[in-house]
């Protein structure tokens, strides 16, 4: 599989690329910055406000009980969303500019 | 002390059976691989013939450490929550990894995570600088993993620490060596599946003692030791500590290089998406599992039980199996914890020995240029010269306090690899000379802080009191090394790299090209 190399050039400068790439980094920041967020204000929260998660939801059960499970289910609930965009906006994309690049 | 009968301590023919049972069949298995492990592509990479699924669990059996199954678990056991707090800082590392490096990393990498970092700058100061974080990385890990196999058998059989060490080492050299990637990779989903399923029988036979109601579990724990068990204790103190320390995790593990090598098994860069998406469902999963034995063992087995056996509690899981399911279970929760050291181990062996071969004699002394026969031939050889140093690495080390190395290579891990790796990426003006500044910035630094730290400083060298005040290097080493990275690229200019980056987003981008 060879690349039509004159069109390279062209294809790097097109609007579809330049939005594929635009996109991509916008989600992978975006996610990225999700989790961090996620993540260092839930430690920040113990470091500084450890009495909320100790609030009681039950006659023992505290609150940052399922909090603290939800942020796992979170974390990979959110590489499930990366990867169903990916799969189906992100892919079709890069197959789509592939044809254009690369010799039958 | 113990005043609990538990047969820990004596030797469990269970326990040996199945190990015995775990090593001949990897054995076997190794055999199978061998067949297929001639080129470097097999060596390396199995062919890339991994499938997103298969590398999703030989991902999270790369990644679950005995220390993570046993240490976490011991953790919750004694002190509640905290546990849950530090299993999190393990877990939310790999949704970084999704976002930022997976798919990249596959499509302008080769075999090693230096392949990316050297693409479009000098290969040679930069392949020297990765190898040294990577190096340093796994040799630290290893320590750990290796003298956590040693106490382990000493611990539960009263066998010898060395004999412990030297099986280990052995074993792991033959998957590698044989086998190479292919071997190891099957080791791995094997330890995996049998870890996953171990601790899921053990959770569901320690809440068929509550009724098969978590809630029950929690309460009985708060009602026998307290209400700060449930919630957050004495582990965030210093919110710098848990800061850094969550730097050092999260950041750590995209730069991990037995985790990052992983990466380059599977076919494409949308198989590489898909084995992060089911490592990370995996290792959650995991790590929710180790709570609940946690706390398992803390009601029906008792904090000072537990402790009695290992101040840090890491007998926890262990006397839990036994308590539920007897001396059978117990030997074959151990059993699978050695499994698990075996397959973290030869991870760490192939990628080190990668380094040393793909990275360093190929790239730098090679110029590039070898043949494919050549090149697996001193594949093989780096393997046992790595092999070599882990066994005398466990055997030097033994009695001595190592928990703090596995944090000392996230540090590393986070402070060397991971900044040079994202930097080359993603910006177009980084250049070679920013490239090395930055990794050895961050590799001294996240050495010389943690030495200067209450870690090793006061714990391990007894001084009073601490140079450097946090426990973990990485928000100052981590800093320091991409702050060092961007200046020296804005002060060094290397156009042909600037240049190489534009075209170089094909590949990037939409994985034309990648090998």
């Amino acid at each position: 599989m060879g690349i039509k190399v004159d069109r390279v050039n062209e294809i790097l400068n097109s609007e579809k690329f330049k939005d594929l790439v635009k996109k991509r980094l916008s989600v992978s920041i975006t996610l990225t910055v999700i989790i961090l967020v996620v993540y260092f204000g839930f430690i920040l929260t113990i470091a500084f406000y450890k009495e909320i998660l100790a609030i009681k939801i039950g006659a023992y059960i505290t609150l940052g009980l399922p909090i603290g499970i939800s942020i796992i289910l979170f974390a990979w609930i959110l590489t499930g969303i990366y990867t169903r965009w990916a799969n189906q906006k992100y892919d079709k994309s890069v197959r789509e500019l592939r044809n254009e690049i690369l010799e039958k | 002390m113990d005043t609990i009968q538990s047969t820990l301590g004596q030797v469990n023919i269970a326990s040996v059976i199945i190990f015995f049972s775990f090593v001949a069949i990897t054995l076997g298995i190794t055999y199978w691989a061998a067949k297929k492990t001639k080129t470097t592509s097999e060596f390396y990479a199995a062919d890339r013939s991994i499938s997103g699924f298969q590398n999703g669990l030989a991902l999270s059996g790369d990644y679950m450490s005995a220390a993570s199954f046993l240490g976490i678990a011991g953790m919750v056991s004694l002190k509640g929550y905290d546990g849950l707090i530090y299993s999190i800082g393990f877990l939310v590392g790999w949704p970084l990894v999704m976002f930022l490096i997976a798919e990249p990393l596959r499509n302008l990498g080769k075999f090693t995570f230096a392949d990316v970092v050297a693409y479009r700058l000098r290969q040679k100061p930069v392949r020297i600088a990765s190898s040294v974080g990577s190096l340093m990385t796994i040799v630290f890990y290893l320590i750990a993993q290796m003298v956590g196999a040693g106490s382990l058998v000493n611990i539960l059989f009263g066998f010898p620490y060395e004999y412990a060490v030297i099986i280990v080492g052995v074993v792991m050299i033959a998957y590698v060596l044989f086998g190479g990637m292919l071997a190891t990779t099957w080791v791995q989903i094997i330890k995996a599946v049998l870890l996953l399923s171990g601790a899921t029988f053990l959770v569901i036979m320690t809440l068929a003692q509550f009724g098969m109601n978590p809630i029950t579990l929690f309460e009985q724990a708060a009602i026998k030791y307290g209400d700060a068990v449930l919630s957050p204790g004495g582990f965030v103190t210093n919110p710098w500590d848990a800061i850094s320390l969550g730097i050092a995790l999260i950041l750590g593990t995209a730069g991990l290089p037995h985790i990052l090598m992983r990466f380059f098994t599977v076919p494409d860069a949308k198989q590489a998406r898909k084995s992060v998406f089911v490592a990370t469902g995996f290792i959650g999963y995991f790590y929710i599992l180790t709570f609940f034995i946690g706390f398992g063992a803390m009601v029906l087995v008792g904090q000072d039980v537990v402790s009695s056996f290992d101040k840090g509690g890491n007998m926890a899981a262990l006397l839990l199996a036994e308590f539920v399911g007897g001396q059978f279970f117990l030997g074959f929760i151990a059993a699978v914890a050695f499994a698990t050291i075996l397959a973290v181990v030869a991870g760490l062996t192939l990628s080190g020995a990668s380094t040393l071969s793909h990275d360093l004699y190929v790239n730098v002394i090679k110029k590039g240029k070898t043949d494919e026969v050549g090149e697996v031939k001193v594949a093989r050889i780096a393997t046992l010269i790595i092999g070599a140093l882990a066994i005398s690495l466990g055997l030097i080390f033994k009695g001595q306090n190592v928990a703090f190395m596995v944090g000392l290579a996230f540090a590393i891990a986070a402070s060397a690899n991971f900044p040079s790796l994202l930097l080359s990426i993603v910006w177009k003006k980084f250049t070679t000379k920013g490239a090395v500044a930055s990794i050895i910035t961050g590799s001294t630094l996240a050495v010389l802080l943690i030495i200067l730290s209450p870690t090793v400083w006061v714990d391990i060298f007894h001084n009073p009191e601490a140079i450097f005040g946090l426990k973990n290097p990485a928000i100052i080493s981590m800093t320091a090394s991409f702050a060092i990275g961007i200046i020296v690229s804005l002060f060094t200019t290397e156009k042909e790299a600037a240049d190489k980056f534009e075209d170089e987003k094909l590949r990037t981008y939409l994985g034309i090209g990648a090998e």
